[in-house]
């Protein structure tokens, strides 16, 4: 970082490359006309509730029950792509196998494969009578249009920003460290909880906040499985939905600054786990 | 947001790196404890992530290939398929110019502000698709700020093409960018200092020295914008009002069928959007494959942290 610092100053007078005026001010008019100004017209909308109002839209007994379902189920999603995200990382980098490389590939699909397209599969799966669903149902497990439908999608939806945050770290691991541990009497299992957790749990944690993060906002692939019954299975997004449908315009935007205010804040979250992930690992964001 | 998006340069390329660990006693577990991590890891992936995907195409073909094709071929499903690729056609570019732009600006040059002005851009990946959707409402919608005057005017922007296009520009926004900024960061600007000092203008070492170097970082992230952008789902429904053969686009075309228990028609065309994706995940790993020159561009990486 030092000689950027000296090279800022150094740029301030004189700048060798040209279009520095055209492109930022592009960049800023677009960012504010496509995404800034609309994003103000939410707060903006807002203001034409009194706090009361206000208060009683998003404290609505429906609306709370959105709250929990979305953000319980976010939550446990999160966490069970944490676990298994974690274990698949460490199966692609570490061992070898048949279809490794394939595997590695579709990991990815969730961000590929459009929400809806997602949505309508796993209902079909998860359906009493189908290809999952037939065996869960004499469990007395029921998925689909349950609120355990809404968990199913969201663990799709965020497995990949698990795996894809923590793989490069795995592959970043000097082999010497370990070596020096195993020579010193370390079993396998304490040479993981104190050589390779520390380093990995960063990276973990941010994969944890992304996968959580995209949960909350997630709509496409959790509506066609939830079943939408009202204080049980609708989440935070499809009250905006619903509140739009009957042209209450102030209700869907005051939900929608409650979401926003949430989002916000789990971006700071992340942009300071990554800043965390970096000086752990010595790696760049 | 898009942190787990970005091109992992050095990574998935290096097909045997597992030899490293499974070489070393130090560095490999128990026979037993390796096939139960194995079992756990890829048992999760078969159920969670492969079976949706093979559902699609078993569900789409379960009444036949004629079913098949006539729900393909259906006058709406043409329209659909028509719309979302005018809206990719339109959102890519568009955010293709613009992450050029941007990667240019915050790469080449310092200014104050440079790390929030990156958070902004990463913004839409943080906005729930629905109010992606709801603040074009609030502007352009009948009961919107300018709702009235468009009506006026004869402009229609929501419920129609337009507000599905700008939805698709919103959820589509950083993808470009996010992939360029840290590849050009990392590459900083002597080559082109250099270019310009023998005599190159600033559109020529644009186009002869900076482009070659970030084309598979701009392949990338088109792609991924690509996809994005024909599979987006709730950004767009909240814009599109769902008027068959004029606002829906492939996923929204999706939904309706489904909404009408026509099942195999609906997985018929969404297999159409699945196999965009498979599509895009084997460019991607290609790109991936033909941009990771090993640890060459890890090494860079570090540099500029350094």
């Amino acid at each position: 970082m030092h000689w950027e610092r000296q090279d800022m100053s150094a740029s301030r007078t004189f700048r060798v490359l040209p279009g520095f005026r055209l492109t930022l001010g592009y960049t800023l008019a677009y960012l504010s006309l496509i995404v800034l100004l609309p994003l103000a017209a939410v707060f903006l909308k807002t203001a034409s509730l009194s706090i009361a109002e206000f208060w009683n839209v998003i404290s609505a007994p429906r609306v709370v029950a959105s709250y929990k379902l979305s953000f319980g189920m976010s939550l446990a999603a999160a966490a069970i792509n944490a676990m298994f995200g974690l274990l698949l990382a460490w199966s692609l980098v570490r061992y070898s196998f048949p279809g490794k490389r394939v595997i590695d590939a579709l990991v990815d699909l969730p961000f590929a494969l459009p929400t809806a397209v997602a949505g309508i599969a796993l209902t079909a799966l998860y359906a009493k009578n189908g290809r999952i669903g037939q065996y869960l149902d004499p469990l007395g497990i029921q998925v689909a249009f349950k609120p355990l439908g809404v968990l199913v999608a969201l663990v799709f939806i965020g497995l990949p920003f698990v795996v894809r945050t923590v793989q490069p770290i795995l592959e970043d691991l000097d082999t010497e460290l370990e070596e020096a541990a195993a020579s010193l009497g370390a079993r396998r299992w304490q040479i993981f909880r104190h050589v390779i957790l520390p380093v990995l749990l960063p990276a973990l944690l941010t994969g944890f906040a992304l996968a959580f993060a995209r949960a909350v906002g997630e709509y496409g692939s959790v509506i066609f499985i939830a079943g939408n019954i009202p204080m049980v299975s609708e989440i935070t997004p499809l009250m905006i939905i619903t509140k739009l449908e009957q042209y209450d315009y102030a209700g869907a935007t005051a939900i929608a600054v409650v979401m926003l205010v949430v989002s916000f804040a789990l971006l700071l979250l992340i942009n300071g786990l990554q800043a965390w992930t970096a000086s752990r690992t010595g790696r760049e964001r | 947001m898009a942190g787990a998006t970005t091109l992992n340069w050095a990574g998935a390329m290096q097909a045997d790196a597992a030899v490293r660990f499974e070489s070393r006693e130090a560095t490999r577990e128990a026979p037993w404890v390796k096939w139960t991590i194995l079992g756990i890891s890829l048992t999760f992936f078969a159920v969670f992530l492969l079976l949706p995907l093979v559902a699609v195409f078993i569900e789409a073909l379960r009444k036949g290939w004629g079913t098949y094709g006539s729900a393909l071929v259906h006058e709406d499903a043409l329209w659909a398929i028509k719309l979302t690729l005018t809206a990719a056609v339109i959102a890519v570019p568009l955010n293709l110019v613009f992450g050029v732009c941007a990667a240019w600006a915050i790469a080449k040059f310092e200014f104050r502000g440079k790390h929030f002005l990156i958070t902004l851009i990463d913004l839409p990946f943080s906005v729930s698709p629905v109010i992606a959707g709801l603040i074009y409402v609030l502007i352009f919608g009948a009961q919107g700020w300018l709702g009235p005057w468009l009506a006026d005017h004869d402009i229609r922007i929501i419920f129609a093409v337009p507000g599905i296009v700008l939805a698709t520009v919103f959820v589509t926004f950083p993808f470009v960018a996010r992939e360029l900024i840290p590849l050009m960061q990392a590459q900083g600007r002597e080559e082109e200092e250099a270019a310009i000092v023998l005599g190159a203008n600033g559109w020529q070492t644009f186009w002869y020295v900076t482009l070659p170097n970030i084309k598979w970082g701009l392949l990338y992230g088109v792609i991924l914008c690509n996809a994005r952008a024909m599979g987006e789902f709730g950004a767009v429904s909240v814009v599109s009002g769902h008027i068959r053969g004029q606002t829906n686009t492939l996923p929204l075309h999706v939904e309706i069928l489904y909404n009408e228990y026509q099942f195999a028609a609906a997985f018929a065309v969404a297999s159409l959007l699945a196999l965009l994706a498979l599509v895009t995940l084997a460019i991607k790993t290609w790109v991936e494959h033909r941009a990771g020159g090993g640890n060459r561009s890890r090494e860079a990486h570090q540099d500029a942290a350094s």
